[in-house]
């Protein structure tokens, strides 16, 4: 029970994301700065990214995001400056490697299989004997014409 | 004493379902009348007690019962009555009694206008559907009583969580279950079918309208729900790839996909396995749904009740469905022949390819959803997938089918020829072609995604109404006009529906590439600029709400001078639960929402204000109400109605084989 609601004051908590005082004057690295946050998660929230979150440990990884910038990283530095310290599960665009090609490849690994599936179908129908086209039975065309004459 | 009355007519209920659920299987194999015919009344008889325990639960929260358990946690006596009746389903128990109730509502629907269905089919649809009913009272009963009472009754509730108190919750869940609750039609019709060792055109014939309707019925809660996040959550998202918002996005998807190939079985009687095969994993994917918002197994923000042992059960629940239905499926499959015979162009072709595309679109989104689970149990890797996967992996699948759906429409069956229909769609393609290219001159050093989008927008309705128009055939305007008018509704509503999918692509792209977003302090009476717009913080004030405190400001919005209006966005605090909430004000217009937020008070007497322009958001669910529309008119199309008023029982006992 305290469980649950620590839960929904979790995700009642209003969203209030970045902050006037997190603003970098440059509006360069302020951009690059946004576009980070999106892909980087709040690890105390459900599921959300840290430029939509208001905990403190959200505003503290946004801190530490521009720091990194002013600093004179670039994007992807920065990302593994942070993915080094709180690990792969910051992450919201999950990284290609290893056992995650399945997850990036799954998708047009389906569709290729499904269109080759498609196309043997395909060819099967075109060429399947029209004579398979059977005409109606007689209950069949009874009950057509009841249809039709109602 | 009604409480009581209501848990004691649940069990009944799971009782009656029990019976229907042997008895006319029975019937139906031994071909006996009178055993089948128990589903009939069986069938009224579930839905009546159900519905007797729904009332008596929401009886239970009108008038503030707080010696009922689920009251006490969920309601408050100062809550609006409103949000008391819709506080029934703002919770886990109560919105199961709901899925349940609305699963009694088809079944007993079915039993009594499906008066024209074969008795052996009705009787085993029926009694499958009944099955399914039979798990989820034994869930609600055994692990999730809505009816349990405490003996030391609280004077007041724990109310409801404030994010909820919203006219959203009292038509989201509603409307996503009979979404969710339809396809178990379309899979008790699939299961029955099996059974039966027959699939024909009239068999997807009955079954259409069911699906149609789920799918109605889901278009419509899923953009409710994403309506309800993009006002109430307080920076204007309005998809967030959340678990539970893919849980209802998955079925939707192949609800969507079984509407067209059944199309396909009914119209050439080919893809029979195939949309069998559909109908089944639809409803399965409603189940895992249920069971990804329920069991708390995968982190989502919409925490419903994280409870291992309702996970188990749930997970019970889908193996044994999902199970026995595709065992049933291995088994029978092979004897369902296809008749129709067709060329590889041709409006078959194209079905197949939109099944293709919406079908793996659903299994991207589904491998997404479950890998952080899979990856953190097979490969130890603790992993987020999130927002920016999504819309990579997904979007390409949405665009192709955009691409491709006008032609793919106006193609005929059996054998087509591209170029005959390529031509008449050429002033479509050259006119969104030209309106993309001319929003692309008009922005600069912005991503392409606008354009595309409006291109793809564009093309879709364009597309529609030549779809339209073209069957006029050739002649005077006033002649083709009244042919129009007199085209099938059916017709109507594929170019409504299609046309719909266009907007919304509009919608999403203006929104996701023009959009225009400032934070800042902003001070009482000093004014700042957005885009072409001019904000000024008139005030600031306190002001009391019925179970709320809000603090309300007051914020003009001028464009060159002119005022456009007065917005109120506030900040509530609900005492009960001490939960504060931000509450949006939002402008909402033709062409663009002006979205104001406001936050806390500075120290140096400023406020924090977070100000958006969000161009053509509104398309998005207008392209959503078309979709759901278009489909109210198919739905409403005479030949469902004619097959519905057909055979007025010709001697009930006779098989219809």
């Amino acid at each position: 029970m305290i469980r649950m609601i620590l839960v929904l004051m979790l995700m009642a908590a209003p969203v209030w994301a970045v902050q006037p005082d997190e603003v970098l004057d440059d509006p360069v690295l302020e951009e690059r700065a946004r576009e980070m946050s999106k892909d980087l998660r709040c690890l105390v929230c459900r599921n959300e990214s840290i430029d939509e979150s208001n905990a403190e440990l959200a505003r503290e990884l946004r801190i530490l995001v521009r720091e990194r910038l002013v600093a004179g990283d670039t994007n992807e530095q920065a990302m593994n400056y942070i993915v080094d310290r709180y690990g792969e599960y910051v992450l919201l665009r999950p990284q290609t490697g290893g056992s995650n090609l399945v997850l990036w490849l799954a998708g047009p690994a389906m569709l290729f299989l499904a269109l080759l599936t498609a196309v043997f179908y395909l060819r099967g129908r075109a060429k399947a004997p029209r004579t398979a086209e059977k005409k109606l039975s007689e209950d069949e065309q009874a009950r057509l014409k009841e249809i039709l004459d109602e | 004493m009604i409480t009581e009355l209501g848990h004691f007519a649940l069990i009944l209920a799971a009782l009656t379902a029990l019976v229907q659920g042997i008895v006319p299987l029975i019937g139906a194999h031994k071909r006996w009348p009178g055993w089948m015919a128990v589903a009939e009344p069986a069938a009224g008889m579930q839905f009546l007690l159900t519905m007797f325990s729904f009332l008596a639960l929401t009886y239970a929260f009108v008038v503030s019962d707080f010696s009922v358990r689920l009251v006490t946690l969920n309601s408050h006596s100062a809550k609006p009555m409103i949000y008391k009746i819709s506080g029934v389903w703002g919770n886990h128990e109560g919105s199961m009694l709901l899925w349940v109730l609305i699963l009694t509502i088809f079944g007993a629907t079915l039993a009594w206008f499906g008066g024209n269905l074969p008795p052996t089919l009705r009787a085993r649809a029926l009694s499958v559907q009944a099955w399914v009913a039979v798990a989820f009272f034994a869930f609600i009963l055994f692990t999730s009583n809505p009816f349990l009472r405490i003996s030391a009754p609280p004077f007041d509730g724990d109310d409801l969580n404030p994010l909820l108190q919203d006219v959203g919750l009292a038509l989201h869940p509603p409307f996503l279950y009979l979404g969710y609750v339809g396809l178990s039609m379309a899979f008790s019709f699939a299961v029955a079918a099996l059974i039966e060792g027959r699939v024909d055109a009239a068999w997807a014939r009955w079954v259409r309208p069911w699906t149609l309707a789920a799918w109605i019925f889901l278009t419509i809660g899923i953009a409710l729900g994403s309506w309800w996040a993009y006002y109430e959550l307080g920076w204007g998202g309005f998809w967030f790839w959340d678990p539970v918002e893919n849980a209802s996005f998955m079925p939707w998807l192949l609800a969507a996909a079984l509407l067209h190939s059944s199309v396909v079985v009914e119209k050439r009687e080919a893809l029979k396995s195939w949309t069998i095969l559909l109908a089944i994993l639809a409803f399965g994917f409603s189940l895992i749904g249920t069971f990804i918002v329920r069991s708390g197994v995968i982190t989502s923000v919409h925490a419903f009740a994280n409870d291992p042992e309702r996970g188990v059960f749930i997970l019970a629940i889908l193996l044994v469905f999902m199970g026995g239905a595709l065992m049933l499926f291995a088994a029978r499959a092979s004897a369902m022949e296809a008749k129709g015979v067709f060329s590889m162009v041709s409006r078959e072709s194209v079905l197949v390819l939109n099944n293709i595309l919406l079908a793996v679109a659903c299994f991207v989104v589904f491998v997404g959803t479950i890998w952080p689970l899979v990856s953190e149990i097979f490969f130890t890797r603790k992993l987020s997938v999130g927002p920016p996967f999504f819309n990579m992996a997904f979007t390409p699948f949405m665009v192709l089918l955009g691409i491709v759906l006008p032609v793919g429409a106006m193609l005929p069956w059996k054998r087509a020829n591209l170029a005959r229909v390529a031509k008449p769609l050429l002033p479509a393609f050259v006119l969104a072609l030209a309106l993309a290219g001319l929003v692309w001159a008009m922005q600069t050093g912005r991503s392409l995604l606008g354009p595309v989008g409006l291109f793809l927008g564009a093309w879709l309705v364009f597309g529609a109404i030549t779809d339209l128009t073209s069957r006029t055939g050739r002649g005077a305007f006033g002649q083709r006009f009244q042919r129009l008018r007199r085209l099938p509704r059916a017709d109507w509503g594929k170019a409504v529906a299609h046309a719909g999918f266009g907007v919304t692509i509009f919608g999403i792209a203006g929104l996701t590439a023009w959009e225009m977003e400032d934070i800042r302090v902003a001070y009482k009476g000093e004014p700042y600029t957005v885009g072409a717009f001019e904000f000024t913080l008139q005030d600031v004030r306190a002001v009391q709400g019925p179970n709320y405190m809000s603090t309300m400001a007051d914020v003009t919005v001028h464009r060159n001078g002119k005022f456009v209006a007065l917005v109120h966005p506030e900040k509530r605090v609900y005492p009960v639960s001490s939960m504060p909430t931000t509450e949006a004000a939002i402008d909402y217009r033709f062409l663009r929402d002006v979205y104001v937020v406001v936050g806390d008070p500075q120290s140096d007497g400023g406020f924090t204000m977070r100000t958006y322009i969000k161009p053509l958001t509104n398309w998005i669910w207008f392209g959503c109400a078309m979709m759901s529309f278009g489909g109210f008119l198919s739905l409403s199309d005479r030949r469902f109605r004619v097959a519905a008023g057909a055979r007025k029982a010709p001697s009930a006992g006779v098989p219809a084989e």
